[in-house]
Formats: structure tokens, C-alpha cells, sequence
């Protein structure tokens, strides 16, 4: 069954944002989806990268410019 | 394997920034998807010891040990993450860790003395070029 998984990273910086997401997308079966909301610019950028790196899809990212949300998709089994 | 896809790291210090530097890069090339191994060997092999991880001087600047309690509080108050969590995050994404067989011998440490619990294995210079030359990343700390 898919599930969200909500991760809070808000005031944690380098390199917590990008190793929680790590941590939550190993902990995730194929079809779930990962919401990170944080606050630290660089990850707003490097998770992204991970994504990419990693073969997920980036479903969306959004920015209220006080705190960002970045949602991650763990892909299907073919 | 593809190529980029693994990270080799020999930690040879032991001061506390360089240490810190090393497990942050770590476990940033295992959250971006690659394999990591850390070599500590010499200076680096002591914060392998018992409660030993943050107890190096900094770098530059340690002034007697002042110079270091002021970066802590620094680290403290921006929330960065313990050098004792980062070894934690870094074992649990499947990094490897290992120790310098020879170092532990020229100075005389033993197994026991050492944080086993987050060791992978103990090896010498053959099984660090074996796997450098697998990797992308290579990095002298």
C-alpha cells in the first residue's frame, strides 16, 4: 500500500536535511511518497541532487520563503 | 558498480575539524547514493577509540583547548549534529568503516579499545588501492 511519509528537518542544517531524506527513502517501499519540509537553502537545492542521483521522481517543490517542502516519489517495481 | 558511484576516504588526522569534515563528507556521498569507505589510520585510528571521536584539538587556532571549547559552543548554537550521531547516521547508511591494521600495531591498540560497534573491518594499504581504484571520490584527510 503507498504511504506518506511526512520528515521534519526544519532549523536542522548541514548535512541532517540530506541524510534524514536518505534514512526515510531507504525506510520506503516502492510507491510511497516522501514530504520533507525544512528551512536550510542549501538542502533546498541538494536534495533535488539526491533525488536525481538516487533515480526517484521529484514530484514537487515548494518555497513560502520562510520554509520549503520538497515532495519525493520512490518509483514503482517494473 | 558504475564509475562515480563510490567514495574512499583515508581519515590520517585526528584533529577534531578535520575529523568532523570527514564524516560530514561521508555521510553526504551516502545520502547523494554512493558507497563509502573511511580508512582511519594513524591520528585518525585514535578517535576510533572509546569515547574518543570529538576529543582531537582543532586544527588551527586550538589555543590550548579554547580555541576548540569556543568552536563547540558555535557548533552547539547553530544545531549542528554531533560528531557521535554523524558516525551513527554514517554506519546506519551502510558506510563502511575501517581500521589500519598497522597503526593499531605500531601503537599498540587492541580490538577492545576501539568502538567496534561501528568498525566493518580492520585491513592494510592492499585493500585500500583495491578499492580506490574503484572509486570516483578519493579524498586524504
Amino acid at each position: 500500500m503507498t504511504k506518506c511519509n511526512k520528515l521534519n528537518v526544519l532549523g536542522e542544517t548541514c548535512p541532517v536535511p540530506l541524510v534524514e531524506t536518505r534514512k526515510a527513502v531507504r525506510k520506503s517501499s516502492p510507491g510511497d511518497i516522501i514530504e520533507v519540509v525544512g528551512n536550510h537553502p542549501e538542502s533546498k537545492e541538494e536534495i533535488p541532487m539526491a533525488v536525481e542521483e538516487l533515480g526517484l521522481e521529484l514530484l514537487d517543490i515548494e518555497d513560502d520563503g520562510e520554509q520549503w517542502k520538497i515532495k519525493i516519489k520512490i518509483p514503482e517495481d517494473d | 558498480m558504475e564509475k562515480g558511484d563510490k567514495a574512499t576516504l583515508i581519515v590520517h588526522s585526528g584533529e577534531f575539524d578535520k575529523v568532523y569534515s570527514a564524516l560530514i563528507i561521508g555521510t553526504g556521498a551516502l545520502s547523494m547514493g554512493m558507497d563509502v569507505s573511511m580508512y582511519f589510520t594513524f591520528w585518525g585510528l585514535e578517535r576510533l577509540k572509546k569515547n574518543e571521536l570529538d576529543k582531537g584539538p582543532l586544527s588551527r587556532m586550538n589555543f590550548l583547548g579554547l580555541g576548540k571549547w569556543f568552536m563547540k559552543r558555535k557548533l552547539k548554537k547553530k544545531n549542528v549534529r554531533e560528531m557521535d550521531e554523524l558516525i551513527k547516521d554514517f554506519h546506519e547508511l551502510g558506510g563502511k568503516i575501517l581500521a589500519c591494521d598497522m597503526t593499531m600495531d605500531i601503537m599498540g591498540v587492541d580490538k577492545e579499545d576501539l568502538r567496534e560497534e561501528v568498525i566493518t573491518d580492520y585491513c592494510a594499504v592492499g585493500t585500500y588501492i583495491k578499492e580506490a581504484k574503484e572509486s570516483d571520490v578519493t579524498l586524504f584527510i
